[in-house]
Parts: C-alpha cells; sequence; structure tokens
C-alpha cells in the first residue's frame, strides 16, 4: 500500500467514513496512521464521537492490535501562518497581513492556494520523519474534496506554478506534485450502486488518469445485503397471492382470508419486492459499469443501524479482510 | 397476535407540519425558489421537478441548474453550455418550462463585458490571474449563480425562477461565499496593492507605508513576484468596475430576502444531510431569508409499516425452520398453482397491480385449516422460502425506515416551525419529464411517506 491514501467519492457516498476505516484498517498490528480532514467539516470529530478536533495531531483511536490513528483537521488559514513561520519567521506580518484580510484573501480567494497548503500539508505528514530516521506515520490518509473536485485539487501544481513562476509557492507546489505523482500516492474513489456517482466515479477516474495521477481502488460503499437473488424474484412473481398468504398465516401473522391479517400483507410486500427487483436490476447494471473500468473493487455493506463507532471497526476490519491494508 | 400488528406501528414523537407545495408555486407573489442543501441530496433534481410542476400549473418558469447530471440535462435539451435559457418541450399544460445550466466562467465574463470599456475588459479578460480566479475555484461559482439569478430576475421574462444551489461540501457556502469574494473585491487588501503608490509621499503615513511596502514586500516573497504583478495588474485594471460588483452582490442578497423568495432547504434522511440542513435553516432565520420548509428526498415508506422488522424475521425464521423439521403440513408448494387456487388467480403476471387484481374471489376460502397439504420435492423452491425472502426484505425495509424516522424526528425536535415535504425513494435516477412529473406527484402529495404513530 502507498505511504499516502488518497479517498475522494461524489457527496453522499461516505467518503469520510471510508477515510476512517481505512486509517483504522491500516493501523492494525503496531502500525500509526494520520487520518487527514481538509475541509473543516469535523466529520473525522464527528465519526470517531470525540470533541471538536483541532489544527493539531492528536490521537483519536487505537486499533486492534494495538496500532494507533491520529487525527488532523487541517484549517487552511493556520495552515499558511504556520507556514509563514516555518519558513520566513513571520510571524508578526502573519498577524499583520491577517488584518488585511491578505490571509483571508489567500486561503479563499488566491487560486489554488489554499489547495497548496491543503495537499502541502499532508505531505509534509508524509515525508516526515523522527530522529531515528524513521516514518513519523506508517501511513498518512486523507478525506479529499468531493470526485468533481479532485483531479483539481490534487492537481494545483499546473495551476499555481504556472501563476507563481518563482518563488516559495511555486517551489512548494513543486515539491508536493512529486509526492501526489509518485507511487507512493494513490487516489481512492468511494462510490454506492447508483447511477449518477457511478458516472462520477468514471469520470474522475478518466480526470485523475489524464493528470497522471495515480488512481488505486475503487470502493463501493453501503452495499445493501442480497435477500433475494434473480431467480427468486422471478418465482415470486410466479406464486399466486393465496398461496403467499397462507404462507404468512402459516408463520404465524394472521388470517389468511380476504381481509385477514395474513392476506393484508401480501399487496404491500409484493410491492416492496417490485421496488427491490427494480434496484436489483440496477445494481446489477451498475456493478457491471464498474467492473468495465478494471480497477480493484472493494464492497463494504450498508449498516443497518446507521453508523456508529462499532460499525466503524466494522467496516475497517471487512477492507483488512478484503486485502485493503 | 393483531394487537401485537398494532403495537408495532410506527413512533414518533410529533408530527412534523406538511408542506403544501403547490400554492407556494401557485401563487403569483412567488417569484422566486431558491433550492439549497449539502451535496448527494437531489437539489438538482428537486428544483427541475418543481420548475415542472410549476409550469404544468401555467406558470412562466425558469430553472437555472448549476451542474445537472448529463441524463437530466439532456432531457430538458439542455445539454449545451451556452448560458441563456432554453424552453423544455413536451411540457403540459399552458405555462412554460425553460432551463439552463450555468456557464460561471462566462457569466464572470459577461460582468467584465458589461462594466468595462472595450479595451479594459480585453485587458482583464486576458490577464492569467482573471483567468484562474474566473475559471472556478472557492466561491466563484456561488457568486456567478448569484449573479445569474440577479440577471434572470431582472428580465422580467419569467414569472417564477427556481433556483438550484452549486454542489458545495457545505449548504451555507452558498451564502457565504459571494460575501467573501465581494469584501475582497472591495477590501483592504485591494486598495493596498493598488495604492501604495498614491500615498507614497503624505506626511504621517510613515508608519503605514512601512507596514505597507513589508506587506508588498512579503506577499511578493510568497507569491512570487510574476503573480503579485499579474494580480496588481489584474486589479488596476478592474478598479472601476468594482463598485459595480459589490453593488450587484448586496443587490442579489437582498433580494433573496425579499417576500417573493421562498427558500426550500433540500436533504436526504441521513444524519449528516439532516445536521447540514438544521444549520441553513438557522442561518436563514438569522439573515431574515424566507423558508418554505424541507425537502425530504429518497425516503422509504412501507405500506405494511406496522409488521415490525423483529415480527417480520421471526416469522421467516419460523417459516424456514419449519420448513426443515416438517416438510409436510401447512406449506404450499410451487408445483400446486396455479390450478390448486382457483381460475381466478392470475400466477405469473407481471406488476403488482395486476396481482392486486386478480383477487381470490371465487377461489376456495383459504384459511388457516384448508390449506392444500401435499409434499413437493425438497429441491423444489418452496412458497415458504419466497415468503421467508419476502418477510427479510421487509425486516430490513423497517430496519431503514425506522432509522430514517429517528433523523427525521431529531431534525423536527430542533425545528418543530419547518413544514416538511417527504419524497418516496425510487428505485433509479430521473432523466425524462415523466421521472420529473413523477417526482413532482410525490413533492406535492402532501403527506408523510414515513409513517405517524398509530398509538
Amino acid at each position: 500500500m502507498s505511504r499516502l491514501q488518497v479517498v475522494s467519492g461524489k457527496g453522499g457516498t461516505g467518503k469520510t467514513t471510508v477515510a476512517a476505516a481505512l486509517a483504522l484498517a491500516l493501523a492494525t498490528e503496531g502500525k500509526r496512521t494520520l487520518l487527514v480532514e481538509v475541509e473543516g467539516r469535523q466529520g473525522i470529530a464527528q465519526l470517531f464521537e470525540t470533541e471538536t478536533l483541532p489544527y493539531e495531531e492528536r490521537k483519536i483511536a487505537v486499533a486492534p492490535g494495538g496500532g494507533e490513528v491520529y487525527a488532523l483537521a487541517i484549517d487552511p488559514e493556520l495552515a499558511l501562518l504556520d507556514y509563514l513561520q516555518m519558513f520566513y519567521k513571520l510571524g508578526g506580518a502573519g498577524r499583520a497581513l491577517k488584518k488585511l484580510g491578505a490571509i483571508d484573501f489567500a486561503t479563499t480567494v488566491a487560486p489554488g492556494l489554499r489547495d497548496v497548503l491543503l495537499t502541502g500539508k499532508a505531505c509534509e505528514a508524509v515525508r516526515r520523519k523522527d530522529k531515528s530516521g524513521r516514518f513519523a506515520y506508517d501511513y498518512v490518509v486523507m478525506d479529499a474534496p468531493p470526485t468533481g473536485r479532485i483531479t483539481r485539487f490534487l492537481n494545483v501544481n499546473d495551476e499555481v506554478a504556472g501563476l507563481a513562476k518563482i518563488g516559495p509557492i511555486h517551489n512548494q507546489a513543486q515539491a508536493v506534485m512529486r509526492v501526489l505523482k509518485s507511487p507512493e500516492t494513490e487516489v481512492h474513489l468511494v462510490t454506492l450502486l447508483e447511477e449518477m456517482p457511478v458516472q462520477e466515479t468514471a469520470d474522475g477516474i478518466a480526470e485523475l488518469r489524464a493528470a497522471r495521477l495515480p488512481v488505486g481502488r475503487i470502493i463501493v460503499n453501503m452495499v445493501r445485503p442480497e435477500v433475494l437473488d434473480a431467480a427468486e424474484l422471478d418465482l415470486v412473481r410466479a406464486v399466486p397471492r393465496t398461496a403467499l398468504a397462507q404462507s404468512l398465516s402459516a408463520a404465524g401473522l394472521g388470517g389468511a382470508r380476504r381481509g385477514g391479517n395474513a392476506e393484508k400483507l401480501v399487496d404491500p410486500l409484493l410491492a416492496q419486492a417490485e421496488e427491490y427487483a427494480a434496484r436489483y436490476a440496477l445494481e446489477h447494471d451498475q456493478r457491471a459499469v464498474l467492473g468495465a473500468l478494471e480497477l480493484p473493487l472493494h464492497e463494504l455493506p450498508l449498516l443497518a443501524e446507521g453508523m456508529d463507532l462499532a460499525g466503524l471497526y466494522e467496516l475497517a476490519t471487512e477492507l483488512r479482510k478484503q486485502g485493503m491494508s | 397476535m393483531s394487537q401485537d400488528q398494532e403495537r408495532d406501528g410506527a413512533r414518533r414523537l410529533s408530527s412534523a407540519r406538511v408542506l403544501d407545495v403547490d400554492p407556494l408555486l401557485d401563487d403569483p407573489e412567488t417569484r422566486i425558489v431558491v433550492c439549497c442543501g449539502s451535496g448527494g441530496v437531489g437539489k438538482t433534481t428537486t428544483a427541475a421537478a418543481l420548475g415542472l410542476r410549476a409550469a404544468e400549473r401555467g406558470r412562466r418558469v425558469v430553472v437555472l441548474t448549476i451542474d445537472p447530471a448529463r441524463r437530466l440535462a439532456q432531457s430538458m435539451g439542455i445539454d449545451s453550455l451556452d448560458n441563456t435559457p432554453r424552453r423544455v418541450k413536451d411540457v403540459d399544460g399552458d405555462g412554460e418550462l425553460h432551463a439552463m445550466m450555468l456557464d460561471m466562467k462566462r457569466t464572470f465574463d459577461e460582468i467584465v463585458e458589461a462594466h468595462a470599456d472595450r479595451e479594459r475588459a480585453a485587458a482583464i479578460l486576458n490577464n492569467p490571474f482573471y483567468q484562474s480566479l474566473s475559471a472556478g475555484f472557492a466561491g466563484t461559482q456561488e457568486y456567478m449563480a448569484m449573479e445569474k439569478l440577479g440577471q434572470l430576475r431582472a428580465q422580467h421574462d419569467w414569472d417564477l425562477i427556481v433556483v438550484d444551489t452549486p454542489p458545495s461540501r457545505s449548504a451555507l457556502d452558498f451564502l457565504d461565499a459571494p460575501k467573501r469574494l465581494g469584501s475582497f473585491l472591495d477590501g483592504k487588501l485591494i486598495r493596498l496593492l493598488t495604492a501604495p503608490a498614491k500615498l507614497g509621499g503624505r506626511a504621517g503615513m510613515k508608519f503605514l507605508n512601512v507596514g505597507m511596502s513589508m506587506m508588498t514586500g512579503t506577499l511578493g516573497k510568497l507569491l512570487g513576484g510574476q503573480l503579485l504583478k499579474d494580480i496588481q495588474t489584474f486589479i488596476a485594471a478592474m478598479d472601476t468596475t468594482f463598485g459595480g460588483f459589490r453593488t450587484r452582490a448586496d443587490a442579489t442578497y437582498k433580494l433573496l430576502q425579499a417576500p417573493g423568495t421562498a427558500f426550500l432547504v433540500v436533504a436526504a434522511p441521513e444524519r449528516d444531510a439532516l445536521r447540514e440542513a438544521a444549520y441553513f435553516v438557522e442561518r436563514l432565520a438569522a439573515e431574515d431569508m424566507p423558508l418554505a420548509g424541507l425537502v425530504l428526498n429518497r425516503v422509504h415508506g412501507s405500506g405494511a409499516a406496522r409488521l415490525s422488522a423483529e415480527r417480520a424475521l421471526a416469522a421467516a425464521e419460523n417459516l424456514e425452520e419449519s420448513r426443515i423439521v416438517d416438510q409436510v403440513g401447512g406449506k404450499a408448494g410451487l408445483r400446486n398453482s396455479p390450478d390448486t387456487y382457483g381460475s381466478s388467480e392470475s400466477a405469473g403476471t407481471g406488476s403488482p397491480g395486476s396481482r392486486a387484481a386478480a383477487r381470490d374471489e371465487g377461489s376456495p376460502a383459504a384459511t388457516d385449516d384448508e390449506r392444500p397439504a401435499d409434499k413437493r420435492p425438497d429441491d423444489e423452491p418452496s412458497v415458504d422460502r419466497l415468503t421467508a425472502g419476502l418477510l427479510r426484505l421487509h425486516a430490513d425495509r423497517m430496519r431503514l425506515l425506522s432509522r430514517e424516522q429517528r433523523t427525521r424526528d431529531r431534525f423536527t425536535a430542533r425545528h418543530p416551525e419547518v413544514a416538511v415535504a417527504e419524497v418516496a425513494a425510487l428505485p433509479g435516477d430521473v432523466h425524462d419529464l415523466a421521472g420529473l412529473r413523477d417526482i413532482g406527484n410525490r413533492l406535492a402529495a402532501g403527506r408523510p411517506e414515513l409513517p405517524e404513530t398509530t398509538v
């Protein structure tokens, strides 16, 4: 596995959840991972049920086997001040710049600068070593912007290096790109088995490839269990209603007679089966589309009770089982 | 047993007010409907469905979409980007539906062209900093959506404008980004970058001057001299148009507070989406912006909501177990169908509708005592197995439903004043007018999909 794992996906596909599960999966067996948030949503804190994360690397979870997950919510403004301080000892000037709105400008309006800072901070964590020369983190997992913006986000180099042709920003952008375009990085896309997310995944992969960014794997999230297969669905359509009513009645759900409680269940249950069948067919098609992309494909189950901390560990175990660590 | 079914009805603390969509769309005073919400909740589809419904109810509507799915855009004939509304064909009724897809860069270019003379406009349009700024990064899309909305409103060609908002990480970006860009274009930094020469000679400004040369020096160091120069040139060229920018941004913002505007917050019944929705509701209230209600998309209901997940699973297990231990009593095999059950049965026909039509009138009264009791080969799938499958499907549905219910109730407990329209989930995506019409019907149905308390 590459040391920088970038996780993107269409909005609503659960990319933060998958990034967190991946950070946990990679941390098992004594490894140390850093989970990085770049969009200021505090999604990681919510997932791990901790208080709001500051701009500071802190331990948020212990993985099975003693590994550790650290988390960092990157604040572009603080990252910039950090950066000014680190490279130019510009603490005071930084404050003055802030007063003038320059920091605001740099982090919200200046083209790409914000993204340079965000990716820059992540890459710094990837390269950082401790005194003994060991990497500070075995893996860095980034909860990245959505598929529609990921290529632009990661590919700040062209833009910024093109705009700022010399100077430290230029150098910084190029250093970041060296990490992002190397085998040290993998960009994974999270999707659902639905048309739009799958389409966006296909488009996103094409864009990443065109920009020569390393595409990793496709992770299909929230996969519903198969309750009835295609053959069974055909059979459901063929069974007489009375037979179903009797069967429901035999299961202890009331009378099978017309108007009986079991009989009244037949129509709604069949309607739900039709909805399931339509979805089943659609999912089948979308799996085929994803299959044609010829990338390693992982599937994570929909957790019936919704996402919580226990569910996160469950997904991490699942990722490990599927060899994604 | 039936008592159990009563008791298993869905639990719900308080009923949310139901959002009545049609009166909102029909009211001639309603001039702008803004659909906002976090990414992936179906904003674009909702905006398109509302636009179509309003048009088919007689209004002259334009829908401004930001980033529609390709097939949806094609179905409305707006898959080519030309930044002007196109009339949508095959709309029923007397009204009209026009639709357009926002071209952010072109909108920006048009503002520049409208505010600067030709020479200056050309200088701006060719400036590398401008090209990057207008091609879209944080804020530009939101700003341009607002700008386009202002333009459409000023044209008086439509009596209703439905706006989709840009896909952003947070629903609030839509309100904040234009201000951010506006305050940048109008701010101290701009003056700093353009003005040092003017201030240079004045006495008493010495301190400021030192600060400023340090600033520009720092910025130059940081950004590289070339970029700083590009920015300065850009700003100098834009100088005269800034006032215009600011005024326009303010005017559009005021438009959103006007009585003819209605905000619809769109969400899916998921924790994150509804949390964003709640923030947005609070924010709209703080900004005096009129909220019409919440559209809750992709909600799952059930016609058999009285049968709980637990009982459905227990019944399914019951069927599966008894099949193993007792192959004889009370099992109806497929082999028996359809003749065992009377000629009026329509076995093997398509939809649930046709099945529902085929009542078992005239067939032998099917009571628990009279079930056929003949044996079938083990390898043949039994009706019981299929029934168990149906019950398991139902159990999954009920778990999903109660999760959605809990999520929604958390929102309504926090914001009981917000009217809610629940839209049942469709198995697939919408990419034609018929699909949009269907969504419109679901939106306007005026009844909650998730069941009410049945205590």
